[in-house]
């Protein structure tokens, strides 16, 4: 075998395509662990494996010489241990017993976490090293190596979408594996063709392998869900087996079927109902949250205990002609609105995959409920469906959406969700007839957090829309569970008030507030300690509001379109507080979601710190850095921090503003994420111009420029751009985004070779250690970023990463030139 | 030997068997500090609590029942040496034991007086059944997994309890041919008081209930039935169960 110093060309074609699986390998591990874990945490384990990345870095740095001797077999070995590691690793991992919950009483716990971390930080360790060396080998090619990997990035986004329409998610892990194989081949015929090694005489045993890999036994690959999760649950049940399973990647559902003990989901049924519940499916979304969908039996009374919900509420205020139902899931609102007799419903619901059960495999269990005549189905986000919508309603339903317990548990603090913001209400409430109502479901939580910002949020949609008394339009009410919040574009009138009245007297259900309530009506027949509800809706609606938010536990501020996190009502000042009631069921008060995105942060602020330093500890210890190196180490190294910071800053800040616009979150991030890579990459193919003409820092400030011109351009027309654009139809709008971020995304492509190509010049050895820098700033910045959006919204990350990007040119001209 | 002793031998066991669980101790323990410092632990819980409970003190004879039953006993062998710690315990099949502050509140709530007849709905490990059978109460237990309630009521019999009857099945229906019930306690999370169980509750009776769904906040209800059959709720305190399986996850 040939040495190294002998291959003149990068083997950039592999290269793409490993960068390709490394990315869908990424998101294909958040969709496995969101099904076995909690997905919150599968976020927390996924970007702590990526520091793999970092922690190649420091390998690199340290082995380098030796590594460098023998480049072409260390390559294609570590082409050779990613393919295996990726889906042994995952295997192991999943025969780790780790309970997340168990965390809180069982410190050890954490060390089950721990090896997690390291197994699934194998893959992303190894396919980093075959990157990381390949920059170090072709330093004078390194726009080209960095195109390449930012290209085959961007398509890595969009294979994993397509492969997770088409397969299950433990197949499309078995084709990513197989093929990272089969870039061995391609490996070997770039390294190697102009030489007389006949590598493709392993081909034979390389495909023996991919076929052994689909043939492994089906008991091996079987998705050990956590015994916690809900489905794990149903499934202990005797009688219990799963009868359909449908795949996308919006989430795994399973239908759970069980003739011999019946489900019965009725979440807020009234305490004085008698109506038997109908024989019930099972439908789990990723093994958690679960919807049920009812037996239609065609008789009247079928369906008569959806009238002892409190979102039956708007049905007993007049006879409705048209509804619309948001996110009408297991069809329970469909049949609700059916049993009322409304002439013609509309119903939107985002994940096909449950539309296309109850039309095909549940068709004759749910009563063909999405094939009546008078129901219309559309598959759209919530928010995406009314915006473009004409008609006008008698009646907006939004489905209690949510699972109660991650709903409870904060799991979605992090999540935005455009659905339930100022801007969303109003939007809602402007295509509501005259005298029409606008009714939101949310789980009940003591202490009440989502009703009563629900509550700040419609008193600000209405205020906005130019109404004068609020006071006037809204009613809500609660049941043991659930409350249901009614607005109105009108003022309410005594006759629904009466009728109000009467519905949660027959119901056992509390009215929190009315128009002119009088006290002694609140809390009367699921008693809490003081009439919180009550209490709360007439402070938002007095002047005291600002200061009853201020002093609340909770976070109560409605969410805009700019801060969109509705689930988030975490405060710091509480904080300490329900530590101390941690044992004493205080637990359960902390939001989950915001708490590990903190551990997180700080978890990869600590490794990233080992990572950083060991390298400079190792060589210090070998007395190889001169004086001279040290600056250039300490200018450099923040040049490649700020880089790795606002990159993502602005990906994460632009993937947000395009689920706006684009409204379908698998849309959204796909478009986003692959539009940013590609042009990134062809920016940096592009910026080898400035590398051969010794250009560097006129290349870096060029692109510095372009992007904050760009970034200030964006913040102050995307919106209207986007209300402009909004009812083009979707082939265009997607390609209307690509065309929007191309020019952005183009520039942000530069800055990192450019330092990378001029740092191979000044000092070799550093190379493979900025490149971990920046995949540690990679990851601190993906868990900062959506911090700093929670607490000041996504224009204060756009601007930071403005600043940071002016920073870095400013850190640029220290040492580039 | 004592808790601080447990706790260390613990970490030695953790230390030498590495990531894997801890390894039961000596059989013969004797846990009955451990116990009476859990009481101890309890009762400094509720007076922490009382704002939520609305007193100081739990019913003595609830305590002394938590004093008595051998708690070690109803847990999976591995987690012995943590039985007495105020925490709950995986049992295995997705579900745990309870923590024991939580075990006393519930007691507490359902004012049992000897000769009660009481339905519980999720034997579990059937340690809040024994609990409620030191109170002198006719215990009427249901289980829906069948390997759980098979071992609970091993556990039970070994520990010579003959005032507990147990049988495998769904729970949301009660237990129709020994209703009325003085007190029903549901020991895991349902998303609705099941009205079948509204019917098997005597008018003046009580049931405890913790509403909500899996993974974290769920309220703990106490339903009370008027001597007229009117129903009210009270929320006492968020915790956590587990869910009332195969009813509504």
């Amino acid at each position: 075998m040939k040495t190294a110093a002998q291959i003149e060309m990068p083997p950039w074609i592999s290269i793409a395509i490993l960068s390709m699986i490394a990315l869908a390998y990424e998101i294909l591990l958040m969709r496995l662990f969101s099904i076995i874990q909690w997905h919150h945490f599968a976020y927390m384990i996924i970007s702590l494996a990526l520091l793999g990345y970092g922690a190649s870095g420091t390998f690199v740095a340290i082995f380098q010489r030796r590594l460098l001797s023998h480049y072409s077999i260390v390559y294609l070995l570590n082409i050779v241990f990613f393919s295996l590691s990726m889906l042994l690793c995952f295997l192991f991992s999943q025969k780790i017993a780790f309970n997340a919950e168990e965390i809180i009483w069982n410190p050890y716990q954490l060390f089950r976490l721990l090896a997690i971390y390291i197994l699934l930080a194998c893959p992303f360790f190894f396919v980093a090293n075959a990157i990381g060396l390949t920059f170090l080998r072709f330093r004078q090619s390194i726009p080209r190596v960095y195109g390449a990997d930012l290209l085959g990035a961007g398509l890595g986004s969009l294979l994993i979408i397509g492969l997770l329409f088409w397969l299950h998610p433990v197949d499309a892990l078995k084709v990513l594996s197989g093929l990272a194989l089969l870039v061995l081949v391609l490996a070997g015929w770039e390294i190697y063709r102009r030489r007389s090694v006949k590598f493709y005489r392993l081909l034979p045993l390389i495909i023996l392998i991919v076929v052994s890999v689909f043939n492994l036994p089906e008991s091996w690959l079987v998705l050990e869900v956590s015994s916690y999760k809900p489905l794990a649950q149903v499934l202990n049940i005797s009688g219990s087996k799963i009868t359909h399973q449908r795949h996308s990647p919006l989430g795994l559902i399973s239908v759970v079927e069980n003739e011999q003990i019946p489900f019965r989901y009725a979440p807020g049924l009234s305490l004085n109902s008698n109506h038997t519940i109908p024989q019930q499916r099972a439908l789990f979304v990723d093994a958690g949250g679960m919807i049920a969908v009812s037996r239609d039996t065609e008789a009247p009374a079928n369906f008569s205990y959806l009238d002892d919900m409190p979102w039956a509420l708007p049905y007993h205020l007049g006879h409705m002609e048209q509804v619309l139902v948001l996110g009408s899931g297991g069809g329970s609102e469909i049949q609700q609105a059916l049993y009322h007799d409304v002439d013609y419903i509309h119903a939107v619901e985002l994940n096909k995959d449950i539309v296309r059960l109850l039309k095909n495999e549940l068709k004759t269990f749910s009563g063909s409920i999405y094939e009546k005549n008078n129901v219309a189905v559309y598959f759209d986000d919530a928010r995406g469906f009314v915006a473009a919508d004409k008609n006008n309603y008698d009646l907006i339903q939004l489905a209690l959406l949510d699972s109660f317990g991650a709903s409870s548990a904060g799991l979605y603090a992090l999540s935005e969700n455009y659905g339930y913001t100022i801007e969303a209400l109003q939007q809602y409430l402007s295509r509501l007839k005259s005298d029409g109502y606008l009714a939101i479901s949310r789980w009940v939580k003591l202490p009440p957090q989502d009703a009563l910002k629900l509550f700040a949020t419609a008193i600000d949609a209405l205020k906005t829309s130019g109404s004068l008394h609020p006071e006037q339009q809204l009613m809500l009410i609660r049941s043991m569970q659930v409350s249901t919040l009614l607005i109105k574009n009108t003022a309410f009138t005594e006759w629904e008030i009466k009728k109000l009245k009467t519905f949660c007297e027959q119901r056992s259900f509390d009215v929190a507030y009315y128009p002119a309530m009088p006290e002694n009506m609140a809390n009367r027949y699921n008693r809490l300690a003081e009439p919180y509800f009550y209490d709360g809706a007439m402070a938002l609606l007095g002047d005291e509001r600002e200061h009853f938010m201020q002093g609340y536990k909770f976070n109560l501020q409605p969410a805009t379109d700019d801060k969109p996190f509705f689930n988030h009502f975490f405060k710091w000042q509480v904080f300490e507080e329900i530590i101390s009631l941690t044992g004493k069921g205080g637990v359960p008060l902390i939001e989950w979601g915001y708490l590990i995105l903190i551990v997180t942060l700080v978890q990869a602020l600590l490794a990233s710190i080992v990572i950083i330093l060991l390298p400079l500890v190792v060589q210090r210890h070998k007395s190889k850095i001169e004086q001279g190196n040290r600056k250039l180490i300490f200018n450099s190294f923040g040049y490649f921090i700020l880089l790795g910071l606002a990159f993502l800053f602005i990906e994460i800040a632009f993937i947000q503003k395009f689920m706006l616009f684009l409204y379908h979150p698998v849309y959204a991030v796909a478009v986003v994420l692959a539009a940013f890579l590609v042009f990134a990459g062809m920016g940096s193919l592009w910026s080898k111009r400035y590398v051969e003409s010794g250009g560097h820092l006129a290349g870096v400030a060029r692109a510095v420029l372009a992007i904050v011109m760009l970034g200030v351009m964006y913040m102050l027309f995307l919106s209207s751009i986007f209300s402009w654009l909004m009812g083009l139809p979707m082939e265009l709008k997607i390609l209307l985004s690509v065309l929007l971020i191309a020019p952005i995304a183009f520039s942000m492509g530069m800055p990192f070779p450019l330092g990378l190509a001029r740092l191979g010049e000044l000092n070799q050895r550093l190379v493979p250690w900025v490149w971990g820098v920046n995949g540690c700033a990679s990851v601190l910045s993906a868990v900062l970023s959506t911090l700093l959006a929670i607490q000041f919204g996504f224009v204060t990350v756009m601007l930071i990463a403005l600043g940071l990007y002016g920073l870095s040119l400013i850190s640029a001209r220290l040492w580039l030139n | 030997m004592n808790k601080h002793r447990l706790k260390s031998s613990m970490l030695f066991i953790v230390a030498i068997n590495g990531l894997t669980m801890a390894a039961p101790l000596n059989a013969d323990i004797d846990y009955s500090a451990a116990r009476t410092a859990l009481i101890q632990q309890i009762e400094g819980d509720v007076r922490d609590t009382r704002a939520f409970i609305g007193k100081r003190s739990f019913d003595v004879r609830v305590m002394q029942a938590m004093a008595k039953v051998p708690r070690h006993e109803f847990v999976p062998l591995r987690y012995r040496d943590s039985a007495y710690e105020n925490q709950p315990l995986p049992i295995g099949h997705g579900q745990t034991i309870s923590q024991p502050y939580i075990v006393a509140l519930m007691t507490d709530l359902m004012m049992l007086k000897p000769g009660d007849r009481a339905l519980e709905v999720g034997t579990g490990s059937g340690y809040q059944a024994a609990i409620m059978a030191e109170l002198g109460v006719d215990v009427y237990s249901i289980e829906i997994i069948e390997a759980l309630g098979q071992r609970a009521a091993r556990v039970l019999e070994e520990q010579g309890y003959s005032n507990i009857k147990t049988r495998i099945g769904d729970g949301y229906y009660g237990w129709q041919e020994h209703a009325p019930f003085d007190v029903i306690v549901v020991t895991a999370a349902a998303d609705h008081v099941p009205p079948p169980l509204l019917r098997q509750l005597k008018p003046g009776g009580r049931m405890v209930i913790p509403v909500g769904s899996r993974f974290m906040v769920q309220q703990l209800v106490l339903v009370e039935k008027d001597k007229h059959g009117k129903v009210t709720t009270r929320q006492i305190l968020p915790v956590r169960f587990v869910p009332l399986t195969g009813k509504h996850n």
